[in-house]
Parts: C-alpha cells; sequence; structure tokens
C-alpha cells in the first residue's frame, strides 16, 4: 500500500508484462490442444490447483492457521454441484446458481470447523483439520443408506456440464470462426476465476483485514491487546478459504460429470498445501508456480518417462507411476532443504526464516 | 478532575496459580487524568495485576469498574475496546512489520472496513485506508520515530521499540494507558526521554497506569504511587508519603 501502485493502477505501470501473459494465457489451451485434449484437461487441472492453493493460501499463507483438511470444502463444492444438477435427485439447476450456494455451503462448513478449533494453534490444528477432511469424505462413501443421498462409494454419474443458455461447455463449438472445443472452454472459464481469486488475494493482503491476519500470525497476545477479535477473523480466514474450496468443487464436478469419495482423500489435501508451501507461502505467484509445477510436473513425467526408459534401456525397467511418485517426494526434499522458505518467496517469508535459523 | 475523578476501580482483584496467591485481594482507584505508578519488588504480582486488567487472565474474585462500567473477565479485545490500552514487559511487537503497519494494526479497533470493503475497494474502504496511514504517521512523529516509519519493528533499537509499542497502543484510542516497565533496560537518557513522552500523554487527556522498578522514575513522575508485595496491597499514597512507609521500606530492603 505503500508503493506506487496506490498512486498508479498497477496495470498501468505493467502493461506489458500483463499483455504478455494475456497472451500466453490464451494461446495456452490452442498449443496444447495439438498434443491432444488431454493436455488440455491438464492445463485445466493446473488452473483448478491454482485456484484451491490460493484459497487455502489465505488460511495458511495470510492467517497462519494450518489446514489439513482442505480437500473437505473442495469435496463439500463438488456434492453440492453434483446433487443440484443430477438426474441423482433429478434436479437440474443451472451453474450460476449452484456455485454460489455450493460457496455459501462451504463457508459455513468452514466455520463449523473454525469454530471449535480456533484455541489450537499448529500441528493441533493441523491433526483436527485433518480428521475434518476425513470425516466429510467418509460421510460421502457412507450417506447412502438409510436414505441414498451422496450415492456412496460409487459417487454421481451424468453430471449436468456448465451451460449458459444453449452454449454448452460440453461439445465443441464456433465462435468468430474458431473452434472451441469442451476442455477449452472450461479453461477460460476457470482462467477467469483464477483471475478474481488472485484480485481477493491481493486486495485482502494489503487491507485492514489483511493487517489483522498477519498481526494474528505474527503474535495472537499483542494482537488481542490492540483490539482485535482474534476469534472472528481466524473464522473469517476459514470462511473465505472453505468458499474458495467449494467454487473450485463445483467446476470440478461440472468439468468431469463425475464426483466420488475417491477424489477427495486426505493426499488432495497434502498435494494442495504442498503447492503453498513450495511455492513460498503467502506470495501469490510463489502459490501460482508451486500450483502449476505439481499439477504439470508429475503429468510430464508420465508422458516423458517410458519413451526415455525406452530409449536408454530397450525396454521398460521401472513403472512410470511408481517413479513418479519417487520423483515427486524427491523434489520435495531437494526444494525443503535448498530452499526453505519455497521457490519463489515473499521477501518477508524469507526474512522470518532466515532470522529463526540464526 | 471535575464531575467524575474516578476511571479505574479494582474492587478486591485476587488471581491464583495453584496454591500460589498472585493477587490477593486487591483494590485500588485510579483517577481520571493521572499517571499512577504500581510498584513492588521482583514477583510482587504487578504484571498479574495487569494481565487482569487487561482481559489477558480471567481473576478469580474482584472486579474492575472502568469509567463506570464493569469489565468483562477474559477478553482482552472488549478491554481495549472499552479504552484500555497496554504494553507489555517484554515487547511484543509484530516484528516482521514496518513499524507504521504496527501502529496500523491498532487502528483496527477504531475502523471499519471488512472482507467486501477490502475486494471492492471502494471509496469509504480508500478514504479509511488513507485516514488509518495518516494516523499512524502522526503517532510515530508523536513518539519520535516516524524516520524509521518503513523499517521492520525487528531491526528497531530497543528504546524506538519501546516508543513503537506506546504509539501502537495509543492508536487504539485509549483512555488508560497501561505501561509494564517502559523503562527497562533503557539508559539515563532514554529514561529521561521517556519521561518527557509519558507526561506529554497525560497532557493530551490519557490516564496513565505505570509499572516500574526506576524509583527515581516512578517518584518524579507519578502522583500516586500504590505498592504491592506478595499479592497484597501494602500502600497507597502520594510518592512523598510512600517513600517514607515504613512497610514499603521493609518489603524492599527486606525484614
Amino acid at each position: 500500500m505503500n508503493g506506487p501502485s496506490t498512486k498508479h493502477p498497477y496495470w498501468r505501470q505493467h502493461w506489458l508484462g500483463l499483455m504478455l501473459v494475456v497472451g500466453v494465457l490464451l494461446a495456452v489451451p490452442f498449443v496444447a490442444a495439438l498434443g491432444g485434449q488431454a493436455w488440455v484437461r491438464i492445463a485445466n487441472f493446473a488452473i483448478l490447483y491454482v485456484f484451491l492453493a490460493l484459497g487455502l493460501n489465505i488460511v495458511v499463507g495470510y492467517a497462519g492457521l494450518l489446514d489439513l483438511g482442505y480437500v473437505a470444502f473442495y469435496a463439500v463444492g463438488a456434492y453440492c454441484y453434483a446433487l443440484l444438477a443430477s438426474p441423482h435427485f433429478g434436479i437440474h439447476l443451472p451453474f450460476w446458481v449452484i456455485l454460489p450456494c455450493g460457496a455459501a455451503l462451504a463457508c459455513l462448513f468452514g466455520v463449523l470447523l473454525g469454530a471449535p478449533t480456533l484455541k489450537l494453534r499448529g500441528d493441533y490444528l493441523a491433526i483436527v483439520t485433518l480428521g475434518f477432511g476425513e470425516i466429510i469424505r467418509i460421510f460421502m462413501n457412507n450417506l447412502n443408506a438409510p436414505i441414498n443421498i451422496t450415492n456412496g462409494a460409487q459417487g454421481i454419474t451424468l453430471i449436468d456440464p456448465v451451460r449458459i443458455g444453449d452454449f454448452s461447455f460440453a461439445r465443441t463449438s464456433t465462435v468468430f470462426g474458431i473452434a472451441i472445443s469442451g476442455p477449452q472452454k472450461y479453461y477460460f472459464l476457470l482462467v477467469a476465476l483464477a483471475a478474481l481469486v488472485i484480485v481477493v488475494n491481493i486486495r485482502l493482503q494489503n487491507s485492514r483485514i489483511g493487517r489483522a491476519w498477519q498481526a494474528i500470525r505474527e503474535d495472537e497476545v499483542a494482537a488481542k491487546a490492540c483490539g482485535i477479535n482474534t476469534r472472528n477473523i481466524k473464522l473469517l480466514a476459514f470462511a473465505m478459504g472453505a468458499s474458495f474450496g467449494g467454487i473450485a468443487g463445483g467446476v470440478f464436478a461440472a468439468m468431469q460429470g463425475f464426483v466420488s469419495p475417491e477424489s477427495f482423500s486426505l493426499m488432495e489435501s497434502i498435494t494442495i498445501l504442498a503447492m503453498v508451501v513450495l511455492g513460498g507461502m503467502g506470495h501469490i505467484p510463489g502459490v501460482i508456480l508451486g500450483a502449476i509445477l505439481l499439477t504439470g510436473l508429475p503429468e510430464a513425467l508420465r508422458y516423458g518417462i517410458e519413451p526415455l526408459q525406452k530409449a536408454v534401456f530397450g525396454r521398460m525397467i521401472i513403472d512410470p507411476e511408481s517413479l513418479r511418485m519417487l520423483v515427486f517426494g524427491l523434489a520435495l526434499v531437494l526444494v525443503m532443504r535448498f530452499r526453505p522458505a519455497g521457490l519463489w518467496p515473499s521477501s518477508l517469508r524469507r526474512r522470518e526464516l532466515a532470522e529463526a535459523t540464526d | 478532575m471535575a464531575e467524575q475523578p474516578t476511571l479505574l476501580a479494582a474492587r478486591e482483584v485476587a488471581k491464583h496459580f495453584g496454591g500460589v496467591k498472585a493477587l490477593h485481594d486487591v483494590s485500588l482507584t485510579i483517577h481520571r487524568g493521572e499517571i499512577y505508578g504500581l510498584i513492588g519488588p521482583n514477583g510482587a504480582g504487578k504484571t498479574t495485576f495487569f494481565n487482569c486488567l487487561t482481559g489477558l487472565y480471567r481473576n478469580e474474585s474482584g472486579h474492575f469498574l472502568f469509567d463506570g462500567v464493569k469489565l468483562e473477565a477474559d477478553a482482552p479485545h472488549k478491554a481495549a475496546e472499552v479504552g484500555i490500552a497496554r504494553t507489555f514487559q517484554n515487547i511484543r511487537l509484530f516484528g516482521n512489520m514496518t513499524a507504521i503497519e504496527n501502529v496500523m494494526v491498532g487502528r483496527h479497533l477504531r475502523t471499519r472496513a471488512g472482507v467486501f470493503g477490502a475486494i471492492s475497494r471502494n471509496s469509504a474502504t480508500r478514504a479509511e485506508e488513507a485516514a488509518i496511514a495518516r494516523r499512524a504517521d502522526e503517532l510515530l512523529h508523536y513518539v519520535g520515530i516516524h524516520e524509521r516509519a518503513h523499517d521492520y519493528a525487528r531491526h528497531l533499537s530497543y528504546g524506538d521499540q519501546r516508543r513503537l509499542e506506546i504509539a501502537r497502543a495509543l492508536a487504539t484510542e485509549p483512555k488508560l494507558l497501561a505501561l509494564d516497565e517502559p523503562a527497562a533496560g533503557m539508559n539515563g537518557t532514554e529514561t529521561e526521554a521517556l519521561r518527557v513522552l509519558v507526561e506529554g500523554i497525560r497532557r493530551d487527556g490519557v490516564t496513565v497506569l505505570l509499572i516500574e522498578h526506576d524509583v527515581k522514575l516512578v517518584m518524579g513522575l507519578c502522583d500516586r504511587v500504590a505498592v504491592l508485595d506478595y499479592g497484597e496491597k501494602i500502600c497507597e499514597d502520594v510518592p512523598a508519603v510512600v517513600q517514607k512507609d515504613a512497610r514499603v521500606i521493609e518489603a524492599y530492603l527486606g525484614g
């Protein structure tokens, strides 16, 4: 807020860089499509994870609350969409009604999780949130009897795609003479949502609320003595993070056309948290980088390892799937060893860690 | 001291830690506009009294009447809201925030912008942000560390950190400013500067409650002084009387 950005809008100073980013973002789905629609889907997931990671960044990066159950909110949003737009209950609401519903419901769950855990910190909070994530997943798995709500482990199928009037996101259509496939449409929807969450992140950071979060992270007792109602401000962080998780879940359900409890495992929570930590907690470009790397690299490995092994050894020695996890784990260890503040940390985070190890 | 001279009245406040009586039915009265000193040997219960007053501890019995209203125990942010601001014995700043940001956090209580204001950044929010920054800047001038405004709090010198803590407390617009050993670790010049600052704060209409070990500072600065020993108030009077009190001398020199 003390930078020159208060005098001139950010975009006016960085218009060249921003145009470049917009250009790249526009080109990605078409370049990826050259390798097949599967690559467009991978790009979509990368953006979806950018969205999720930035939502979690509000909770972990800004307010400093270690949340290991973030996927629960993602699940709530996804199931909300699935139940309100599928033949399962025979309800078919439009997406612009369901997404806000999903966000609100996830927000409610965020408060439900937040309220009893406010006195906990660090490891203890992590354990409770982890448990919460599992509870939601197990509920989804078992809410098929006595009344079938979630259809259990089979999940819900035939979920409506996003549709605006006759313009369905499920099939290819031609806009201004350019054929745009379903996944490419979702890509643009996701980019728009990601832009929204980036703006929210930036604006919250330099606000009265953002300062209160930072103060709580620095010294909760002093923050209270300054008159900050730490309970409400922490709940707000949980609620905001959760709403973004809910929106992401809704888009996920629409895009996949299918949800099951399997998609919302603990591993998913940890992956999203790893994106935030690996990229650079509390630093928006870092979190974006972390999300793109952690979705993109495993896929690139999956497609790259097989030909590589064939070329070097003439046959497959290690199953690419197991090697993928090995490389993934190794990368995490190396980053934490050599760049403990994340790949692209904010100057603040770097300083905190540097002085903590002194 | 016109219509209602009493600002804070402690009524038989007691706090125990297990079997240790940290505060034993302490009652005292602080008048509007005075500088009130709270002294006593180490472990006498001064900081415990502060923590009960500012809601960090819940006292077992007794209560505080502040400005005629009973204070709610165990609610620090409410204590700040009714107008009690404090500093800490072991300085508690937001180390990785700049000096001005620390003071801006102090404005939280007296400002309103919420999430929607922050996200939409409407004209009301922008005006409020500007007012927060302006007030924080004024307060840094007031305590005399404005040239360090954009330095991180943890990089400030010890004396400047004490001053920054006072600025942050003043940002909450207190009626009562409670200072917990503000002169601890300061040299003579710094202590003298602090004395001038505290007198200025009182002149600007804020009542000051001061815990201090520096007897010279307390006797020179305070209008009235209370002495705690083993959790009990053994004396409350003007400095000249307190200095001659037999129980106070015994408590300090050992009996």
